[in-house]
C-alpha cells in the first residue's frame, strides 16, 4: 500500500525554489549569452590580460603557499593545544571571512603601510615597503583566504583519530615523523580541499587588494581588478575574463563536489 | 630481562595502584571487567599516560620515575603494542606499515623493507605486501599488527585485547596462530584482555586487575583454584564466600554460618562448587551439617546443567540436572532446602 513515491511539491514553494535557482542562473546565462566568443582570443591574449592573469596565478598560489606554511600550524594549535583564549584567537583569525574585504585592506594599510604601525619599522629598518607591490597582493589576499584553509584543516586535525599517532610514537617515530607520515597524510583530503578553497578565495580577491596594493598594471593589478576596469573601457574583454574565473570557480566546485555538493 | 613497574596515576574516575613484575620467561595476561584500567596500565608502560607516583623500569633502565623527574617518551622506549584496532595505517600498504618502526628508527629503506617482508613472510603473510591494510580480513590485520610491533625487535611487548575485533568464528584459529608467534618472541610480552578464555590460553600467569587494583595473580590453575574476588568468581562459575574460621565453622561476612572439614582460622575465603550444592523441596534426611531454608530465584541452562540462584539465609547458585528442575518444579521457584557437605567446603586464607 505505501509504496514510494515522488513528493509533491505545492505550488508556491515550487515557484519561489524557481526564482531562487533562476536568480542564480540568469546571470551566468547572460555572461555565457553576452560573451563576445569571437573575440575571445583576441581579447585573451592582449598584453594586459596575460599581465594580469599571469599575476593573479602568481599571486593566488604564493598566498596560497604561505596560507599552507602558517595555517597548518595555526590550525594545529587549535586543534591541539588549549590554551586561554583560544576560542577569541581562532574568532580573530576567522574575522576576515566575514570582513567586507575594503576594511580589511584598510586594516592592513594601517598595519602595514608606510605609516603604519609595523610598515613604519619595516620601511625605516630594512627599507621595506609592502603596501602597492606584488608582496602586498600576495598579503591581501592571504589575509582573505587563509581562514579558510586554517578552520577546513582545523576540522581535518579534529576529526583524525589521534591514536594513529600514538601508534606512531610507539614505533619509534618522533614528532616530526609523525606529523610527515601519519598525520599530515591522513588529513590530506582536508588538506588538499582547505587549500583550494584558499586559493579560489585568492584568486578572486577585490576590495582588500585594491584598497592595500592599488591598481597598477604589471604589478599589482590582478583579474579581478581587471575585469572591473575594462568594464569602463572594453566590456567584450571584461566578459572573457569574467569568464575564465568563472570557469575556474566551477572547476573548483566540480572538484571538491564529493566534500561539499555531497555526491547523491 | 626483567620488567618492574609500580604504576600510579588518576585518570578521570579511575585511580590506578597497580605493581607488577615479569620476566622473559612467562607470557602475563592483565585479566580485568572492562574499566578495570587494564588498558591504561598498557598506556602508562608505553608512556602515553605519565605516571603521577611509581616508576616504569626495564632490564635495569628506568623509563619513568616522576620522583626523580625521569621520562623516556614513547618513541625512545623499545617496546612493541598491538593495540585493540591494530590500528594499521590507513594510507600506508602492509609493506610499509611493517617497516615504519625501522624507518622512524632510522634504518635505510632498503635494509627496512627487507627486514619487513622476512616478517610478513614468518606470519604469513608474503602475498599481502603491497595490499592495502583495509583490504585484509581481521585475523590479518592482526597479523600485521604483531608483524608491526615486532618488526623493531622491542624488548617489551605490550598487546590489547588482541583478539577482540575478531568475529568468534575466526577468534579460536588466531588465538592459536598468536599463541605460537608469542612463543617465538624472547622479549616481555604482557597482553591485557578481559575474556578469561583468551588469558587462560594465552598467558602463563594471570594479574587480575579490578577496579584500578591487583586483586589476585598466579598461574591459571592457582587463580581458577583459589578465587579472591567475586569477579574471578563469576568467571569460574564457583560460590565465593568470605568470612572468619574458628573451630570449624565458618561465620560469613554477610551473616550464615557455614561447617567445614578444615582447622583453618581467621579471615578465610571458601569456595563451594555450584555441583557441590543440593537442592531438596523436604528438609533432607541424614545429618548434613550445612542444612537451609532457601527460595529458588531463577533457572538458566548452562549446557547440560542448569544453574538456580537461591536466595536465603546464604545465597548462593546450585548445579542440578535439567530433570531435577524438573522434578522440583524449581522453575516456579517457591521454597526449597539447600544443603552442602562440610569436606565440600574448599577454604583458603583471604
Amino acid at each position: 500500500m505505501t509504496r514510494p513515491r515522488r513528493e509533491r511539491v505545492p505550488a508556491a514553494l515550487g515557484l519561489l525554489a524557481g526564482l531562487g535557482a533562476a536568480f542564480f542562473i540568469l546571470p551566468l546565462a547572460g555572461l555565457l549569452a553576452r560573451a563576445p566568443w569571437g573575440d575571445a582570443l583576441t581579447a585573451l591574449s592582449a598584453p594586459e590580460t596575460l599581465e594580469a592573469l599571469r599575476l593573479s596565478l602568481v599571486a593566488s598560489l604564493t598566498a596560497t603557499a604561505v596560507s599552507l606554511l602558517l595555517g597548518v600550524p595555526l590550525a594545529w594549535v587549535y586543534a591541539r593545544v588549549e590554551f586561554p583564549g583560544r576560542n577569541l584567537l581562532r574568532a580573530l583569525t576567522t574575522l576576515p571571512m566575514v570582513l567586507p574585504p575594503v576594511v580589511g585592506g584598510i586594516a592592513l594599510l594601517l598595519a602595514f603601510g608606510r605609516r603604519g604601525l609595523l610598515g613604519m619599522l619595516l620601511e625605516r629598518g630594512f627599507g621595506i615597503t609592502l603596501p602597492f607591490t606584488t608582496a602586498g597582493v600576495v598579503m591581501a589576499e592571504t589575509f582573505v583566504s587563509m581562514p579558510f584553509l586554517v578552520l577546513t584543516v582545523e576540522a581535518g586535525l579534529r576529526s583524525l583519530d589521534s591514536r594513529y599517532e600514538e601508534a606512531a610514537r610507539t614505533l619509534g617515530a618522533g614528532r616530526w615523523t609523525v606529523l610527515g607520515r601519519v598525520t599530515l597524510p591522513l588529513i590530506a583530503p582536508s588538506l588538499f580541499a582547505g587549500a583550494v578553497l584558499s586559493w579560489a578565495r585568492a584568486l578572486g580577491e577585490f576590495g582588500a587588494t585594491i584598497t592595500f596594493a592599488g591598481n597598477f598594471p604589471g604589478r599589482t593589478q590582478t583579474m579581478p581588478l581587471a575585469v572591473y576596469l575594462l568594464l569602463e573601457s572594453r566590456p567584450e574583454a571584461s566578459f572573457i575574463l569574467s569568464l575564465v574565473l568563472l570557469a575556474v570557480s566551477l572547476a573548483v566546485l566540480v572538484g571538491l563536489r564529493d566534500r561539499w555538493l555531497g555526491s547523491p | 630481562m626483567s620488567l618492574a613497574a609500580e604504576v600510579g596515576l588518576q585518570l578521570g574516575r579511575l585511580r590506578l595502584d597497580v605493581s607488577l613484575a615479569a620476566g622473559g620467561a612467562e607470557v602475563v595476561a592483565l585479566l580485568g571487567p572492562n574499566g578495570a584500567g587494564k588498558t591504561t596500565f598498557l598506556r602508562a608502560l608505553a608512556g602515553l599516560v605519565p605516571l603521577d607516583a611509581g616508576r616504569v623500569e626495564l632490564d635495569g633502565v628506568t623509563f619513568e620515575d616522576p620522583v626523580r623527574r625521569v621520562f623516556v617518551p614513547t618513541e625512545r622506549r623499545p617496546i612493541g603494542v598491538v593495540f585493540q584496532d591494530y590500528l594499521l595505517f590507513p594510507h600506508l600498504s602492509v609493506l610499509d606499515n611493517v617497516a615504519f618502526g625501522l624507518r622512524s628508527r632510522g634504518t635505510g629503506r632498503k635494509t627496512a623493507d627487507g627486514r619487513a617482508r622476512d616478517w610478513l613472510e614468518r606470519l604469513d603473510l608474503a602475498a599481502y605486501a603491497t595490499a592495502r591494510p583495509d583490504s585484509l580480513s581481521g585475523g590479518q590485520r592482526q597479523r600485521v599488527a604483531l608483524a608491526r610491533a615486532l618488526a623493531t625487535d622491542p624488548r617489551l611487548l605490550l598487546l590489547d585485547e588482541p583478539l577482540a575485533a575478531l568475529d568468534a568464528s575466526t577468534r579460536a584459529e588466531v588465538r592459536r596462530d598468536l599463541k605460537r608467534h608469542l612463543a617465538s618472541f624472547e622479549g616481555i610480552r604482557l597482553l591485557v584482555t578481559h575474556d578469561p578464555l583468551e588469558a587462560i590460553a594465552l598467558a602463563d600467569r594471570l594479574v587480575v586487575l579490578e577496579s584500578g587494583t591487583v586483586t589476585q595473580s598466579g598461574t591459571p590453575a592457582e587463580v581458577t583454584a583459589r578465587p579472591r574476588s567475586q569477579y574471578v568468581a563469576d568467571l569460574v562459575g564457583v560460590n565465593l564466600f568470605r568470612g572468619a574460621a574458628a573451630g570449624g565453622v565458618l561465620s560469613l561476612a554477610g551473616g550464615g554460618l557455614l561447617a567445614v572439614a578444615d582447622a583453618a582460622a581467621g579471615d578465610v575465603f571458601a569456595v563451594v562448587h555450584p555441583r557441590a550444592v543440593a537442592v531438596h523441596r523436604q528438609r533432607p534426611e541424614g545429618s548434613p551439617r550445612n542444612v537451609w531454608r532457601g527460595r529458588a530465584e531463577g533457572v538458566e541452562l548452562a549446557g547440560d546443567r542448569a544453574r538456580v540462584r537461591v536466595s536465603g539465609e546464604i545465597s548462593l547458585v546450585a548445579e542440578v540436572t535439567p530433570a531435577a528442575v524438573a522434578e522440583l518444579a524449581l522453575a516456579a521457584g517457591g521454597e526449597v532446602w539447600i544443603s552442602v557437605k562440610a569436606t565440600e567446603v574448599a577454604v583458603y586464607p583471604a
